[in-house]
């Protein structure tokens, strides 16, 4: 293997690649190094200096002499550089000796400490970044308890509105410029930039300018320190009262790997989690927002429903529901029944879908294609989380085309129930009252109030996204976890219990008690999934289909990575 | 470590403790005479009387928020004393102050700051843990209710309990 070198970390000789970074080189042997402006996949300007480690490299012989002898493991004894580099731009080389402790090393970490802290406010308890603050953490490990600075702090723009969706603090900026690589890197929209010099150094938009891109909150989680927060979870909750759940984007086909913040059954904020093989490190705002419905108490549904003599919806109990359900449904053939299902549901769910078709004998099993642009980025054209998924465990080769027939089948009188899961057929499959009105059984489950419940003899309860665990597959063909982030409102049960309970009332089904149970169903009845065990999913997901699908951003940052810009 | 306590020897007359009856009864019998003969009282007519005058320096009763001499609410909901409650009797959602707020530039302040005083157990580590000297336990210890909504302080009545703190304070010496 000629492409690895030795190099000595802290005194233990390891191997690495040629052209690893230092600081990559340290990480991986656990020798961790602070650092504010590096991040693997920006490039590396070197401009926090907090990475300083000492290092070292083979004696270079004096003119004449004789070169230092390598012992018998090869290695040449180091020289020791009386300055310290900074680990995060350089690439290891052989035999060359990193030392991420020690008196040098330290000491300029102090130093840097220090300088950085010297005209950064002490606002801590407003700062949205604390708790989550390189700043706080390295003035901890390696900061002095008492400023030695006795001037005036520089004193520079507040509150700065710098886009719709990002507020800046100029003072607590620490200039490590990772919004400004990644506004140009990544997001390909170059609005921020550095202005004045010296201490007097500001962040600041382009004039004329806003930082509106769809990525922008991307660099409020990449700012190392408070000066660039999200408006949206500004001053709303401390982050570590928050308990965090990971789990995936369920608003487009790319499956974002997220992570979600919630404290109490209340979701605060979502940010995306690192999956090289699916979104990076980033995801977009729009998808990032979309949550705020869920916290809603005013128009999710907390109980099942069912309508009296009168037409008019009265609460009745989970099981009242089912049982009603199910007589109702008992008076129809398969052939008058149809259900329309969910590309937002997983495939747990899904599956469940295909065995109460099944029990029923139901004519159609559909469900509502969703689409919109995709960006060039990471948002799919499939806006549906699980169009694969329907493919695969429904069988549907084209997702949405029986959706017409089913309207025409109710005019003409074929169809005379319909069971609507997790999709609110008015406002998102197209349907109107007139196409309803011809059913003598509305069935539906979504987690809010829609139109589509209102018309329905029985409403059930099931949870949304946050509140159910599964597994989905991406446009990539990726198999990947959804995980329950919470329990859902009232009596809220999760879809994959809803159908399951629905069938048990119609007289037919067996004792599953967790997704887990019936994705070891799914590998066993649908070729697939077969061998899949639900435990191997793991965080980030398996491939499992090949779809020779890519993601734009994706195949940019393969690009960086080949050209060296960054290491991914 | 464990501390070794060592046992006092007695001497004869001790073991038979009558002597420490008998001071121990003179004790008592003194004041008894003296109450019966009224030269001295002892017993507080509460509520009627109240023992507020008697209070020590460092009476802990109910926790509240202080404005200061500027009419500034000092608390700025970073949520530490959220944090720190053993009893979790504390729960705070912070806001931003308008832009348009004389106070604007301190950014942020508690929306809703609840103290549920069933469950406080006066301990004062809210106000130890306040970066901001905002929260300061008082000396009002007759914390009265009939349903348990009204047990819990909200932001209006802990800033009436509060008052307003004038001067640097020093939390620790001059203010209870």
């Amino acid at each position: 293997m000629s492409d690895l070198v030795d190099v000595q970390i802290n005194g233990e000789w390891h191997q690495f690649p040629k052209g690893t970074r230092m600081i990559e080189a340290c990480r991986e042997v656990g020798a961790e190094v602070p650092n504010y402006c590096y991040h693997p996949k920006l490039t590396s300007p070197g401009n926090c200096r907090m990475c300083l480690v000492q290092m070292g490299m083979p004696p270079r012989p004096a003119p004449g002499a004789e070169p230092a002898q390598p012992d018998e493991d090869g290695h040449v004894p180091i020289s020791w550089m009386p300055r310290p580099v900074i680990a995060c731009a350089n690439t290891v080389a052989p035999n060359m000796g990193i030392r991420t402790q020690g008196e040098l090393t330290e000491k300029v970490r102090e130093g840097v400490m220090e300088l950085m802290l010297a005209n950064h406010p002490l606002d801590c308890p407003i700062c949205d970044q604390a708790g989550e603050c390189h700043l706080q953490e390295y003035s901890v490990e390696h900061g002095k308890g008492e400023g030695r600075f006795r001037e005036q702090k520089v004193k520079k723009p507040k509150n700065v509105d710098v886009g719709p969706r990002i507020r800046l603090d100029d003072e607590r900026c620490i200039m490590c410029s990772r919004c400004i690589r990644f506004m140009d890197e990544v997001a390909d929209d170059p609005v921020l930039g550095f202005t004045d010099r010296g201490s007097h150094t500001t962040l600041a938009v382009y004039p004329g300018r806003e930082l509106d891109s769809n990525y922008s909150l991307n660099t409020a989680d990449l700012c190392p320190v408070g000066a660039l927060t999200s408006n949206d979870f500004r001053f709303q909750m401390r982050v570590w009262f928050m308990k965090e759940t990971n789990t995936i984007d369920t608003n487009c086909g790319t499956g974002a790997n997220i992570t979600v913040y919630a404290r109490q059954g209340e979701i605060f904020r979502i940010k995306p989690r690192q999956n090289n093989a699916v979104n990076s490190d980033w995801m977009p705002d729009s998808h990032r927002l979309s949550f705020h419905w869920i916290n809603d108490e005013e128009t999710r549904l907390t109980s099942a429903l069912a309508k009296d003599e009168n037409g008019n919806h009265q609460v009745v109990s989970n099981e009242n529901a089912y049982a009603i359900a199910a007589s109702k449904l008992s008076k129809f053939k398969g052939h008058e029944i149809a259900i329309i299902a969910s590309a937002r549901m997983t495939n747990e769910e899904l599956f469940m879908v295909k065995r109460l078709a099944k029990h029923l004998k139901a004519k159609i099993v559909e469900t509502v294609p969703r689409t919109g642009e995709a960006d060039g980025y990471l948002i799919s054209e499939d806006r549906n989380p699980n169009t694969l998924g329907v493919k695969t465990v429904l069988g549907l080769d084209e997702p949405g085309s029986q959706l017409e027939s089913i309207k025409d089948d109710i005019k003409q009188g074929q169809i005379h129930a319909l069971i609507a899961l997790q999709e609110d057929l008015i406002t998102d499959a197209g349907f109107t009252d007139d196409d309803l009105a011809g059913l003598d059984v509305l069935i539906s489950s979504y987690p809010s109030a829609n139109p589509t419940a209102e018309r329905s003899d029985v409403v059930l309860p099931g949870g949304c996204w946050a509140e159910k665990s599964g597994t989905m597959l991406n446009i990539q063909g990726r198999l990947q976890r959804l995980n329950k982030v919470m329990d859902g409102p009232g009596t809220t049960e999760e879809p994959w219990e809803v159908v399951r309970n629905l069938q048990q009332a119609l007289g037919g089904g067996n004792g599953i008690h967790s997704h887990m149970e019936i994705f070891k169903q799914l590998a066993e009845k649908v070729p697939a999934f077969s061998g899949v065990k639900f435990q191997d999913i793991g965080d980030l997901g398996i491939p499992l289909i090949e779809t020779g699908e890519t993601l734009p951003l994706l195949e940019r940052e393969k690009e960086r990575v080949a050209q060296g810009l960054i290491v991914g | 470590m464990a501390i070794v306590v060592k046992r006092p020897k007695l001497k004869w007359w001790e073991h038979l403790y009558i002597p420490a009856i008998i001071s121990g009864m003179r004790v008592t019998l003194g004041h008894f005479f003296q109450i019966v003969s009224r030269k001295k009282k002892v017993t507080m007519q509460y509520p009627e009387e109240k023992w507020d005058a008697h209070l020590p320096e460092h009476y802990r009763g109910a926790p509240a928020l202080v404005t200061d001499e500027q009419g500034r609410e000092r608390c700025v909901a970073c949520q530490l004393c959220e944090f720190i409650c053993p009893p979790r009797a504390i729960a705070i959602r912070p806001e931003e102050i308008p832009s348009d707020d004389k106070w604007a530039k301190v950014e942020k302040r508690p929306k809703k700051f609840d103290i549920d005083m069933v469950r406080c157990i006066y301990c004062g580590m809210c106000e130890e843990v306040c970066p901001e000297q905002a929260i300061f336990l008082r000396k009002d210890y007759a914390i009265t209710g009939t349903s348990r909504d009204e047990m819990v302080h909200d932001k209006d009545r802990l800033y009436e309990i509060g008052g307003v703190r004038t001067g640097l304070v020093n939390k620790w010496n001059d203010l209870k």
